[in-house]
């Protein structure tokens, strides 16, 4: 949907009722549906038109917008308004305003001038997922080369009108002028505003991979002025004052209230239901029951929840139980045969060389299942009509959720239209859109819109969680302290869902996913070291679900790689504190690329990093303290942090004191929105390392609130200092999601510096901390 | 069912609800005020807060009869993006915010918080604000923007 129509700012609400005034006239197939949409904004406030559907499906094949077509992504008003479309979603972290950013200037446009209609799915191009950091690094340039082929038909119909050659025309704010005869001008609204362009541009490939119309030339970085600048976001104004609309403000006429209910446990067979346990709550229209699936449909919000939590439901013993612990999870993942081998990287002969050294290091890490949790457990309204669907959602995947949601009403994909509405915060968690399918079903069981919002309890046990994942590493040194050997085997669970796999709902009702499902990776085992004889490997362990469990897995904020740089940034420091070698000192005897180079000498220098070994000197006192770096290279992006901690020597309480971060993703498009971004991945990799953990044993789920699961709070919040590298003639290369790779390893460091124990294992929580610190006391003893 | 009278942001509101129903649900789907957010349910995040005679309240665990005759607050009560107040202005100025969900919570306890506190140390603001939480991690940013924040009202008043 388009959330700058709900601003009402001053600039954007005069917008708004320009585009009141002159009817709406935008254009372009994509954008038809502005037309419906202000008319019907009536019945349903607020939020967009509940579409007739198929007209905006002109193209070859009617479930997709046509890539190859200029008005699929852009349209310019009368007034000069420009419109962009993406597929793309802003999933809170201002997506949409680097994409107006990086569309302005292209186009040559104010800021102010252009609007972004994201994610619905009949009326933007499908670009592939919201995932990864991906947006700005593959949808950034399909938009930008888009928005390019734009400025070009612009310039040939001002050429005709003016007469004069496009090489003798320039462009300021939307005006197209002749050089030198300034008299001579047209604006974007006078040449195209009301009319579609008809034009076809090259496009192959599809989603993420798709190239779009390479045969226009963009612009030179050098020429951008509003990429690069911190512009302020669009959507801050109307989140802080409760004007925003957010997935769970949509409200349709005739709209029902949902909730499911789910058991902390497996669920296996079909559970007793005795309605009778509800039939005191007023408003109930439907329990609702198909396979395990079990729902309940009110009048009200609060009689849902009511009868939910009331709704008396015996569930069936589960056939396959949760795993006793987490030790026995991390035993299946060494010895369960791997589906799938992702080679990092593999040069040399690494185990002669690990034979044959005198030197030699060996450690195993472990990281636990780990949740999204969103702020705002997730939420969708379905309006299922017949063989037609609408749904309205946050999902990180609108094109997914259509399909799946298509494929379980058996229709085709074009009888369904999937509406983003941006949710809470989602980190990968909207990957899998569960509550959209959930809506689905109890919306066709009742025939009326229904809308469903997770409890906290549903979000924190039933949301997919980030896999476990071990790691085993050996290496070996020559005589003068370096490397001559790295191997480093990640071994991790795939993402049974979020792939375009069958969600929860459609598992219950009978639906069976045989998908691997997608590997969480290989990358962050330090394969950006030189070394002679190098392995990296990323182990998929299947993690075959017969039924609906708990440990669900999907992806999760830099999915796989938090763990992974945990464990190889862990195991360097293991192997520098060993030859006697201070950690960065040691770090750069490996590094020859440049870029890494400069981060990690940029983040020591803002530090104040002092070389010499760790871990520090025992100190006196009660409290310990320490400093610890990591390094790490995703998709393109640097990132290096220096954490500084505190450890209360006689509980073995960590507190991180401060993060010092060097990040460099090549063109850094709004550098306000990326230090935001830095922030939230600082905290979030703190939280992760020292508090997190998704706690089970067979009677089911331990973690079900954020009593049982706590967060990072302000209390534990570190200084932050952050060193942004701009590295214009680069490529974007996402900043939402890379930093938070480096903090964990980086902590633990940072507690081997101060105490001079290594801790292999995430959380380090107290009673960690504190065993491993009495266990080092009892064997010097 | 009962009709219970609720003075909201300035206005009275009849409505008819189940006099248990937390004011959470009243608010957000009988008056249709989308600033306090399910975020818990469980009085453990303050996404759902708001202000009832001047204390900041979990809206979420406030079974609605309790608070009628009272003045309740929300966020929209206290501005809008035309005219914001100076809690809402200085998270603007500061870009205090990520995916926005956890901000109602942030500015309620802020704005309560400052009229009781007009010139907070950051180790005040830490202490009271830790009960609130935000999974963006956008914490120093909201510390900063409520040290502005106070400036701001300390200039106005
Ligand atoms: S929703 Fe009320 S405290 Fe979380
Ligand atoms: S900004 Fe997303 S939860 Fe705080």
């Amino acid at each position: 949907m388009d959330k700058r129509n709900q601003k009402s700012e001053k600039k954007q609400l005069s917008r708004r009722e320009l585009l009141q005034n002159t009817g709406a006239l935008l254009v372009g197939f994509n954008l038809l549906s502005e037309l419906p949409l202000t008319a019907q904004q009536q019945e349903i406030p607020g939020i967009g038109a509940v579409p007739d559907g198929m007209s905006s499906y002109p193209y070859a094949n009617p479930d997709y917008l046509d890539p190859t077509v200029l008005d699929s992504w852009l349209s310019v008003q009368a007034d000069g308004m420009v419109t962009i479309g993406t597929g793309k979603v802003d999933i809170g972290t201002g997506i949409e305003t680097a994409i107006g950013q990086i569309a302005a200037d292209e186009l040559d446009v104010p800021f102010e001038r252009v609007r972004v209609i994201m994610g619905d799915t009949h009326r933007t191009v499908d670009q592939g997922r919201t995932a990864g950091s991906q947006s700005l690094a593959r949808g950034g340039p399909q938009l930008r080369q888009a928005a390019a082929a734009g400025r070009l038909e612009l310039l040939k119909l001002a050429s005709a009108r003016l007469g004069a050659p496009v090489e003798r025309l320039v462009v300021t704010d939307g005006v197209v002028s002749v050089i030198g005869e300034a008299s001579k001008k047209v604006t974007y609204g006078e040449l195209i505003g009301g009319k579609q362009f008809n034009v076809k541009i090259t496009a192959t490939g599809i989603q993420g991979a798709m190239v779009v119309a390479p045969e226009v030339k963009a612009k030179n970085y050098k020429d951008y002025k509003v990429v690069g600048k911190p512009i302020r976001r669009v959507d801050l104004p109307a989140k802080l004052t409760g004007e925003f609309k957010y997935t769970s403000d949509v409200r349709v006429p005739g709209m029902l209230h949902g909730r499911v209910v789910r058991p902390r446990n497996v669920i296996t067979g079909t559970p007793t239901v005795d309605e009778s346990s509800i039939s005191k709550i007023a408003g109930i229209v439907k329990v609702v029951r198909e396979g395990s699936f079990v729902g309940v449909v009110a009048k009200t919000e609060w009689a849902a929840i009511q009868a939910a939590k009331a709704l008396k439901v015996t569930w069936p013993e589960p056939v396959h139980k949760m795993p006793a612990t987490q030790e026995a999870v991390a035993d299946y993942l060494r010895k369960t045969k791997s589906a799938r081998d992702a080679t990092g990287i593999n040069k040399g002969d690494v185990d002669a060389a690990i034979a044959s050294a005198s030197k030699k290091f060996e450690a195993e890490y472990h990281w636990p299942f780990q949740m999204h949790g969103m702020m705002g457990p997730c939420c969708a309204v379905a309006d299922v009509r017949g063989d037609k669907a609408t749904v309205w959602t946050g999902a990180q995947g609108p094109f997914t959720t259509r399909d799946r949601v298509a494929s379980m009403l058996k229709v085709p994909k074009r009888n369904v239209v999937v509406n983003f509405v941006e949710s809470s915060g989602s980190y990968g968690r909207l990957t899998a859109d569960d509550t959209s399918e959930d809506a689905v079903v109890l919306s066709r069981a009742v025939g009326k819109p229904v809308r469903v919002q997770w409890m906290r309890e549903d979000e924190h046990v039933w949301g997919p969680k980030g896999p476990q994942q071990l790691q085993t590493a050996r290496a070996a040194v020559n005589a003068e302290g370096k490397l001559i050997a790295w191997d480093f085997q990640d071994h991790g669970l795939p993402w049974t869902e979020s792939q375009g796999t069958p969600q929860l709902a459609e598992r219950q009702i009978g639906v069976k996913s045989t998908l691997l499902g997608n590997p969480n990776g290989a990358n962050g085992g330090g394969e950006h070291y030189e070394i002679e004889n190098h392995r990296v490997m990323g182990r998929t362990i299947p993690w075959p679900q017969d039924d609906p469990s708990p440990i669900r897995t999907s992806a999760l904020r830099s999915p796989g790689e938090p763990p992974r740089v945990f464990g190889s940034e862990s195991f360097m420091d293991e192997v520098a504190a060993g030859v006697g070698v201070d950690a960065i000192e040691f770090r750069l005897r490996h590094l020859k690329n440049k870029r890494i180079i400069e981060a990690v000498q940029a983040a020591a220098q803002k530090a104040g990093w002092v070389s010499r070994p760790s871990p520090a000197p025992a100190s006196d006192g009660p409290i310990a303290k320490g400093r610890g770096v990591a390094v790490a290279m995703r998709i393109n992006t640097i990132i290096v942090a220096i954490s500084e901690v505190e450890v209360e020597k006689a509980t073995g309480h960590v507190s991180v004191k401060k993060v010092t971060l060097a990040h460099d993703c090549g063109l850094i498009v709004n550098p306000d929105g990326l230090r935001g971004q830095l922030d939230g991945n600082i905290m979030h990799g703190v939280s992760r390392t020292l508090l997190e953990e998704f706690r089970f044993d067979p009677s089911g789920a331990k973690s079900f609130d954020w009593a049982s699961h706590p967060v990072i709070r302000f209390m534990q919040v570190p200084e932050v200092d952050v060193v942004l590298l701009n590295r214009p003639e680069i490529p974007p290369s996402g900043g939402a999601e890379p930093s938070v790779v480096v903090i964990p390893a980086s902590i633990a460091n940072a507690v081997h510096d101060a105490i001079g124990v290594r801790i292999r294992q995430v959380p380090l929580t107290p009673q960690r901390v504190l065993s491993a610190m009495q266990a080092k006391a009892a064997t010097r003893a | 069912m009962a009709k219970i009278s609720l003075n909201v942001n300035g206005k009275s509101h009849a409505v008819d609800v189940d006099p248990t129903t937390p004011l959470l649900y009243v608010l957000r789907n009988d008056l249709e005020l989308n600033g306090p957010r399910f975020g818990c349910g469980l009085a453990q995040c303050g996404a759902c807060s708001v202000i009832v005679d001047g204390r900041a309240v979990r809206s979420c665990v406030t079974p609605v009869r309790t608070v009628e005759k009272k003045a309740i607050t929300t966020l929209e009560g206290l501005g809008t993006t035309a005219k914001p107040h100076a809690v809402q202005q200085a998270f603007i100025d500061e870009q205090a915010v990520q995916c926005g969900y956890c901000m109602n919570g942030m500015v309620i306890n802020a704005k309560v918080f400052l009229d009781w506190t007009p010139n907070p140390t950051e180790q005040d603001i830490k202490e009271v604000m830790d009960p609130i939480l935000c999974r963006c991690g956008t914490h120093p940013r909201i510390t900063r923007a409520i040290i502005r924040a106070a400036q701001y009202m300390k200039a106005k008043a």
